[in-house]
């Protein structure tokens, strides 16, 4: 608790007891018997009156002023001081009045504690600002402030230190921590040489980065600027609850007015007795009844919340209306290359007839060790142990064929079907998707390796996920291959492809799924964002993935997805759904609950004390329920 | 030109208020304010010098609010 909400637990505690002091002193003691009685016993009340409330009529009052009139200030004032009127002419029964303001303040006090302790957790879940970069000084470490670092600086950071600014490790071996930016909890080994991106935690060693960007420009700073500015971005749901909050108190107060003097007056018309006091008491009823304070924060409550919760996740939503919109998506668009796949060239698949694998693999990798052709690397990467490049000799690179050259003095025939057939070998024609190498030793056929951008382990999983989840079509979009992309499409079980696309023809394509679905049906484009923004900004919402460090993607697409994991695409609708469900579930219970409540006040079923129990309790409930779309975690 | 400034307000519906008086001061082009963060975001018209119109704003935003507080 701050200052400020102690302060008010003293006054509801103070308050409280003398209006429970005043009541069991007024059993005892006659005031009526004595002269002046109703007015002390006035006076007593007033004192808890004014400690609990003197705040709310000063606020009413200056809305007044400043032509402000209609907000729940004012609503308390007149309500409470028109209760305490009828009780000086009638019932001479105050405590009503203290115990609605006693009540709506411990409501106040609650839902300030809620607001305060959910926005400290979600400010931790987005602890990764960086305080300070150590720069090295005549071989002394001395801290600056991140912004002051210029680039190309070396800057040191010690194990269990923040990463501030983006660069290029120049010394020392570590393992990152990268879970605060990806929600990924496994940890990341560099070493000299390896790009590194700010808000990453250093575990193990000592680190020296070369900075390649200033502070301001830095992955870390750009991640805070679109969270923090996140909920400028106003979902509809945001922008009904004011413009309802704006219609809706005035609209009460009114409703108050008629229901004090209507009834009496058509009464009197017809005869009977105008009975004043019980109109006026239902209508300070009514008005205490309608405050709207747990729909006017529970709403942006589950929004901030839902956004903090997700961006925990490794999942950054740009604004609350892209949250609302993800909620409603039904067809999910995505990229190939760097989306479902890897993007990058592997060994997938090793054939081989009498030798073994892995010498078939080792033949191919050493022939082709002097070669710079991807497909070498991805050979030697295979491999994994070092290549001696000794044991090669007589390399003939035959350009578009292959590679022949002796390994150990065995001669070895390294390259495609065109090299195969040059050579006079028989060989068995694959018919795989991907770069196929063939390999012969010693003028024989030995085997191939199968070379292909490999899917992501999750890839199959995160489609399903998608098509459990409700999803109507997923479709897939790509440049590649027609002969590629369907057999992905299959192993995906992906609804659509389209194939052989340029960049333009992603967009057309898109266009035209826009034009054949439901106007409240959305669809979500994923890709990897650095070609793909033309795309990510036309389809309805625009999720770009494995955005560790690529600005182009956190400024292309409303939502980023951190790291490369397509089981995110589904994770991110999954929040957004269940955050959409607590704010319906929140407006529909505080409106529909109010909507009764006012009804039972109108018909005098309803006393001032269940008025304020009933807006406190909706209020606590909304807000508690508010809460829960922080938590996303096992979604 | 826009300014981020940190706010103090107690309610929800205190912070609208608080956006729609900010941006219906003169020399604001537009106002945001967020209340889960306490932030307020204030977009100015050309050639207008921040501090001046902040004071106005904050002025604007007591009139609405007398608990509120705008750090500039």
């Amino acid at each position: 608790m701050n200052k400020k909400q102690k302060k008010m637990l003293k006054r509801i505690i103070a308050a409280a007891i003398m209006m429970i002091v005043l009541k069991v002193a007024g059993i005892f003691i006659p005031f009526g018997k004595i002269p002046f009685g109703n007015l002390l016993l006035f006076a007593l009340y007033m004192v808890p009156y004014l400690t609990i409330g003197y705040d709310i009529l000063r606020k009413a009052w200056k809305g007044i002023r400043n032509h402000q009139v209609f907000d729940e200030n004012f609503l308390m004032a007149v309500a409470t001081v028109g209760a305490i009127i009828v009780a000086l002419i009638e019932s001479g029964d105050y405590t009503e009045a203290i115990a609605v303001m006693l009540f709506y303040q411990i409501g106040e006090l609650f839902q300030s504690i809620a607001v305060g302790k959910s926005r400290k957790n979600i400010s931790e879940l987005m602890d990764i600002r960086p305080d300070y970069a150590n720069i090295e000084v005549d071989g002394q470490l001395r801290q600056v402030s991140p912004d002051e670092v210029a680039i190309g600086s070396i800057i040191v950071v010690q194990p269990g230190e923040k990463v501030p600014i983006d660069g290029v490790v120049e010394e020392g071996t570590s393992t990152l921590n990268t879970s605060a930016l990806t929600g990924e909890s496994l940890p990341r080994e560099v070493q000299a040489g390896d790009e590194i991106i700010s808000g990453c935690i250093n575990m193990s060693g000592l680190l020296r980065i070369r900075t390649t960007k200033e502070f301001g420009e830095s992955t870390v700073s750009k991640i805070l600027d679109l969270v923090e500015n996140s909920s400028s971005k106003k979902s509809r749901s945001e922008n009904f609850i004011s413009k309802f909050a704006k219609y809706y108190t005035p609209a009460v107060c009114y409703s108050a007015l008629v229901l004090a003097f209507l009834p009496p007056i058509i009464n009197l018309v017809i005869g009977n007795s105008p009975e004043w006091g019980t109109w006026v008491y239902r209508a300070l009823t009514f008005l205490v009844t309608s405050c709207p304070c747990a729909l006017v924060i529970s709403i942006p409550l589950s929004f901030f919340a839902g956004i903090g919760g997700a961006s925990h996740e490794g999942v950054l939503i740009k604004g609350s209306n892209y949250l609302e919109t993800l909620a409603q998506t039904k067809y999910v668009v995505f990229d190939k290359t760097g989306t479902m796949t890897q993007g990058v060239f592997e060994v997938s698949d090793i054939e081989s007839k009498d030798l073994p694998k892995e010498q078939v693999l080792e033949y191919a990798a050493l022939a082709e060790s002097f070669s710079s052709h991807p497909i070498s690397k991805s050979l030697q990467k295979a491999y994994q142990k070092k290549i001696d490049q000794n044991r090669v000799t007589d390399v003939e690179e035959i350009s578009g064929h292959g590679v022949t050259a002796k390994v150990d003095g065995v001669p070895v025939a390294v390259g495609n079907d065109k090299l195969m057939r040059s050579l006079g070998l028989s060989y068995d024609a694959c018919d795989k998707i991907g770069t196929i190498v063939y390999v012969a030793v010693n003028g024989r056929y030995e085997g191939y390796i199968l070379i292909s951008d490999l899917l992501k382990p999750t890839s199959k999983e995160a489609i399903s996920a998608l098509h459990r989840g409700g999803i109507k079509k997923t479709v897939m979009l790509t440049g590649d291959r027609a002969a590629v992309a369907s057999q992905v499409a299959k192993e995906l079980g992906v609804d659509e492809v389209y194939s052989e696309l340029l960049p333009a023809d992603k967009v057309t394509k898109v266009e035209e799924l826009l034009e054949k679905k439901g106007a409240k049906e959305k669809l979500a484009f994923v890709g990897d964002g650095i070609n793909d923004a033309p795309v990510l900004s036309r389809a309805d919402i625009g999720i770009a993935m494995g955005a560790l460090g690529s600005d182009a993607a956190i400024e292309a697409a409303d939502i980023v997805l951190m790291d490369d994991d397509p089981l995110k695409i589904s994770k991110a609708i999954k929040i957004s759904r269940k955050c959409l469900r607590i704010v319906y579930e929140n407006t529909y219970f505080a409106i529909g609950i109010k909507l009764l409540c006012l009804v039972l006040v109108a018909l005098g079923y309803a006393n001032m004390w269940f008025a304020i129990f009933a807006d406190v309790g909706v209020m606590v409930i909304a807000v508690v329920n508010a809460i829960r779309a922080l938590f996303v975690k096992n979604l | 030109m826009k300014k981020s400034y940190e706010i103090e307000v107690d309610c929800a519906n205190c912070a609208n208020k608080m956006e729609e008086a900010a941006a219906n001061t003169p020399g604001v082009k537009s106002a945001n304010v967020n209340f889960m963060a306490l932030k307020m975001t204030v977009e100015f018209e050309e050639g207008q010098d921040p501090k001046k119109v902040m004071e106005a704003v904050l002025a604007n935003c007591k009139k609405v609010e007398d608990d509120c507080e705008i750090f500039f």
